[in-house]
């Protein structure tokens, strides 16, 4: 299908691109990858007056760290992230994800700030940023603010984003070396979105000061930390000793719905499956 | 909503051309400039049949608008033929039988390449990991991945011996 007739302006830098954004009003949005954004509008789901693309924005480029953090750009592609020896070094969980998004010619123009404004919620990313305590630095007319991930992501398709903000970059405390990270999904072809998937972070290396936090996608209108099954794994006396209360607590912490690719319970067995085969793995790795 | 006047660059020539900022690149090169090799399936990202390169970087075409691709390096299957950067590849689909409707076959090549370039030495799993975004309805995959290993090994057997 063909898109409805929009306009179309590329901005030069973020103070452009905000002050077209508010010019525009209700009729504008915002293109960055367009890897979201186009097939909507290709489908018709979609009917903005103009769009105003901030692809080449500089202020939205760019991965960095400094001694604590980590931090990415907004428009930083998918191939970006999954190429960088930053976000390798410092941020494994997101370089095992990103093989998970799409197909290569999709991750070669999606963008990060993207896919998080996106808020898909069998996307790999937002829950990626969940588990790894993310800060989204947001500019908007009335100047700055920095969101948690964990407030970030509101609902289907829906996020702490007003309509005339821009999320310029996204700042991760650097893994050290003792956390252990679990990414993994399943999905009926590669590079789809999944049925059902988790990312898990396990801080701390001795059994009674562990601090675990799996964030489950897929399931649910948005990407959800399991903090009732987390509290089972943390305090039982070793985490694999919590598992089986764990996998029953998540009952409490999901709400699967259900859909063309799977119904609500497959997805909530799907969960208890990935809880398993993750807590296996992270303590695997320690023994490493 | 009014026409944009933009210059795009493909196949090594450039254009100068009137278009709706909606027009998709795929649209645009098949409508405007006769580059009917770039196929056009699903238009929103799942089929592949559309794929071509963009700076280098093999891109969804139907997700691409016109517009955004100004300034860019545009690659077709018609340049990639006619530069015979691909002819080792084409060769191959053909005795493999790697093809048989010919809809998807522009985009696998493109898309096969592309592994090539930054794999020279892929396994089976690699190579259906990487066209795993274009559908073939016609030939199961298993004939495309085995063209796309034989020249991958004929490539490297030329390297060792120049
Ligand atoms: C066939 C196919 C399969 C896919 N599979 C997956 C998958 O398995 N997992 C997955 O996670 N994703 C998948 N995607 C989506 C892909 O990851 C997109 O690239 C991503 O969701 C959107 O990034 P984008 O830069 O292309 O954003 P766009 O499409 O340009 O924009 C998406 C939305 O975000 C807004 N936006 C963009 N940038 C900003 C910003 N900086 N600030 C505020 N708002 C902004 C736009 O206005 C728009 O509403 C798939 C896409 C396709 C076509
Ligand atoms: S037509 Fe572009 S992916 Fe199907
Ligand atoms: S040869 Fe017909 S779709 Fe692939």
């Amino acid at each position: 299908m063909k898109a409805y007739a929009f306009d179309y302006v590329r901005a030069a830098t973020l103070v452009e691109a905000l002050s077209l954004l508010e010019r525009a009003g209700e009729g504008g949005k915002l293109i960055a990858g367009g890897q979201s954004l186009v097939p909507a509008l290709n489908l018709r789901l979609l009917a903005p007056q103009i769009l105003i693309d901030i692809a080449q924005l500089p202020e939205l480029r760019g991965i960095t760290s400094d001694d604590t953090h980590i931090h990415l750009g907004a428009g930083t592609r998918h191939a970006e992230l999954a190429t960088s020896a930053l976000v390798g070094q410092h941020v494994p969980l997101l370089q095992t994800a990103i093989r998970h998004v799409a197909h290569a010619a999709i991750r070669n123009r999606g963008t990060l700030g993207g896919n998080l404004a996106h808020a898909d919620p069998a996307s790999e990313l937002p829950a990626c940023m969940i588990a790894l305590e993310a800060t989204m630095l947001v500019v908007g007319p009335k100047g700055e603010r920095r969101i948690d991930a964990i407030d970030f992501f509101k609902g289907l398709y829906e996020t702490a984003l007003e309509a005339d903000d821009i999320l310029v970059r996204i700042s991760i405390a650097r893994s050290p070396a003792e956390t252990r990270v679990h990414f993994n999904e399943l999905a009926r072809r590669a590079g789809d979105y999944a049925m059902a998937g988790l990312a898990m972070v396990m801080h701390g290396t001795q059994p009674q000061g562990l601090r675990i936090r799996p964030v489950f996608f897929g399931i649910g209108d948005r990407p959800t930390l399991a903090s009732h099954a987390a509290r089972c794994l943390e305090q039982a006396a070793d985490p694999m000793a919590g598992l089986a209360a764990a996998q029953q607590a998540l009952s409490q912490d999901l709400s699967p719905q259900e859909d063309l690719q799977a119904d609500a319970d497959t997805r909530m067995q799907l969960a208890r499956v990935l809880l398993k085969r993750g807590l296996t793995d992270l303590l695997a790795q320690g023994r490493g | 909503m009014g026409k944009h006047v933009i210059t795009l660059m493909v196949n090594g020539e450039s254009h100068r051309l009137e278009i709706e900022p909606r027009a998709h690149l795929a649209d645009v090169l098949r409508d405007e400039l006769a580059l009917t090799g770039t196929h056009i399936g699903c238009e929103h990202g799942v089929c592949g049949a559309c794929t071509i390169r963009v700076d280098g970087a093999i891109t969804r075409a139907c997700l691409l608008l016109a517009v955004q691709a100004e300034g860019a390096v545009i690659e077709t299957i018609e340049g990639l033929s006619d530069s015979g950067e691909i002819g080792d590849l084409q060769d191959a689909f053909r005795h493999r039988n790697a093809l048989q409707c010919g809809y998807c076959t522009p985009a696998m090549l493109i898309t096969a390449q592309d592994l090539l370039l930054h794999n020279p030495n892929p396994d089976r799993a690699t190579i259906r990991d990487h066209i795993s975004g274009n559908y073939c309805r016609c030939t199961g995959y298993q004939a495309i991945v085995d063209a796309v290993e034989t020249v991958a090994k004929a490539r490297q057997t030329a390297g060792e011996r120049a």
